[in-house]
């Protein structure tokens, strides 16, 4: 088959029968693959809030938290075991990490104590920053943050005036870190009063006005 | 097209003409994925696949593409491929896709895809094409997982995740960017050693 040649309308003919043809390839894909993309983004997260909190049985549906100064709202998750409320896990994030966004999810007990937490998304150094994934929740020295909590303990890295040991060389990386906990906790502590519970349940509230009185 | 001249132009791309350690192309996702041997190899074969099918469509379509219009017409097709491996990939692979994240859509300007459809599948029958897009994919592959092994083994002490000594005795150079200069300068003077000889 002869070339064809490269006249003004063989060029248009043909450039445009190629991007007809990529832009159904594409749409026919895309429609395929849209819901196992939403499912496997559903499920990390799930995961990540099963992971940060005690075993529940029912979960509220997603509460979005605005925080002054914030562009984006953290979204809050209540968790219930029958009908005595176990804890929250927020979804937060900073932007002040090596390189990019750092997104975290972290759960909160009735008293405002950090459960566990789980990390969604980060571009740190790999093999420094990338280290947050299990730093924060190794027993060793002060890096263990599980058990803090944010309205007692100060919440930064120990050349800050901290409590927390930053990961060994990447003391931005932690920062950035400890900095989206400390959101995470604000936006909890916004909507959900910590010191008297009392946007809660009862149960809950008496508990924790015991342990205060002990 | 003999079997024999297939398997002739495959080994081409993974030895004599390997991409990354004799043609020098594609360096950006040479250097900025391979951090580890796994995402090496993702990368390596997430490129195979765009080679392979940019190969065989526009060495279909070679000759109804006019002169003057080539060049866009072969990004259109290899940048609709990347956007469905991307696609794919972020479906079933989810893990793979986070890691990889931002060099997927760059494979798009990965100068090896684009300058093997322009140098080879423009001009050769699509038999050839694939087997062309197929050995360089691999040359490539085979040299993305080797630089990103080395990296892991001396930046961590692992491959592919699997402990070869402690965390502590490993040179954390080698896992940052400068490493990645350096691996692959070795690796580099190596295989042009094993070549000649």
């Amino acid at each position: 088959m002869a070339k064809i040649e490269s006249t003004f309308k063989n060029m248009v003919l043909v450039l445009t029968g190629i991007t007809i043809f990529a832009a159904v390839a594409l749409g026919s894909v895309y429609s395929l693959t849209k819901e196992p993309i939403a499912a496997s983004k559903k499920a990390k997260q799930e995961n990540a809030i099963r992971e940060v909190l005690p075993e529940y049985d029912r979960l509220d549906a997603e509460e979005l938290v605005m925080l002054e100064g914030f562009e984006e709202p953290f979204a809050m998750y209540k968790a219930y075991k029958g009908d005595v409320f176990v804890g929250a896990a927020v979804q937060s994030y900073s932007t002040n990490g090596f390189s990019g966004a750092i997104k975290v999810m972290v759960g909160f007990d009735g008293d405002g104590a950090i459960i566990n937490y789980s990390v969604l998304e980060q571009k740190e150094t790999p093999g420094l920053g990338t280290k947050m994934t299990d730093w924060f929740k190794t027993e060793k020295g002060n890096q263990d943050i599980r058990g803090m909590k944010p309205e007692e303990n100060n919440l930064t890295v120990s050349k800050d005036g901290g409590e927390v040991d930053a990961i060994t060389a990447a003391t931005i990386s932690s920062r950035a870190f400890l900095e989206s906990i400390q959101y995470a906790y604000k936006a909890y502590a916004q909507n959900y009063d910590v010191i008297s519970g009392a946007t809660e349940k009862s149960e809950k509230l008496t508990a924790n006005e015991e342990e205060d009185q002990l | 097209m003999s079997q024999n001249s297939g398997m002739k132009t495959m080994l081409n791309g993974i030895i004599k003409e390997n991409p990354v350690f004799v043609l020098l192309l594609g360096m950006c996702p040479t250097l900025g994925t391979t951090s580890s041997a796994v995402n090496g190899l993702g990368m390596g074969l997430a490129t195979t696949f765009v080679l392979i099918s940019a190969n065989v469509v526009v060495s279909l379509l070679k000759n109804i593409i006019p002169d003057k219009v080539r060049i866009p017409a072969f990004i259109v097709v290899i940048a609709t491929f990347v956007t469905l491996v991307e696609m794919v990939m972020q479906a079933y692979i989810p893990a793979l896709y986070d890691s990889l994240g931002l060099f997927i859509p760059l494979i798009v300007v990965n100068c090896i895809v684009l300058g093997r459809a322009e140098a080879f599948a423009a001009k050769n029958t699509v038999g050839k094409s694939f087997f062309d897009g197929l050995g360089m994919g691999l040359g490539f592959t085979m040299a993305l997982t080797l630089l990103g092994s080395v990296r892991e083994l001396l930046g961590t002490g692992k491959i592919f995740s699997f402990t070869i000594f402690p965390e502590n005795y490993g040179m954390l150079l080698f896992v940052l960017a400068p490493g990645a200069f350096i691996a692959l300068a070795y690796l580099i003077l190596i295989f042009n050693k094993l070549k000649k000889a």
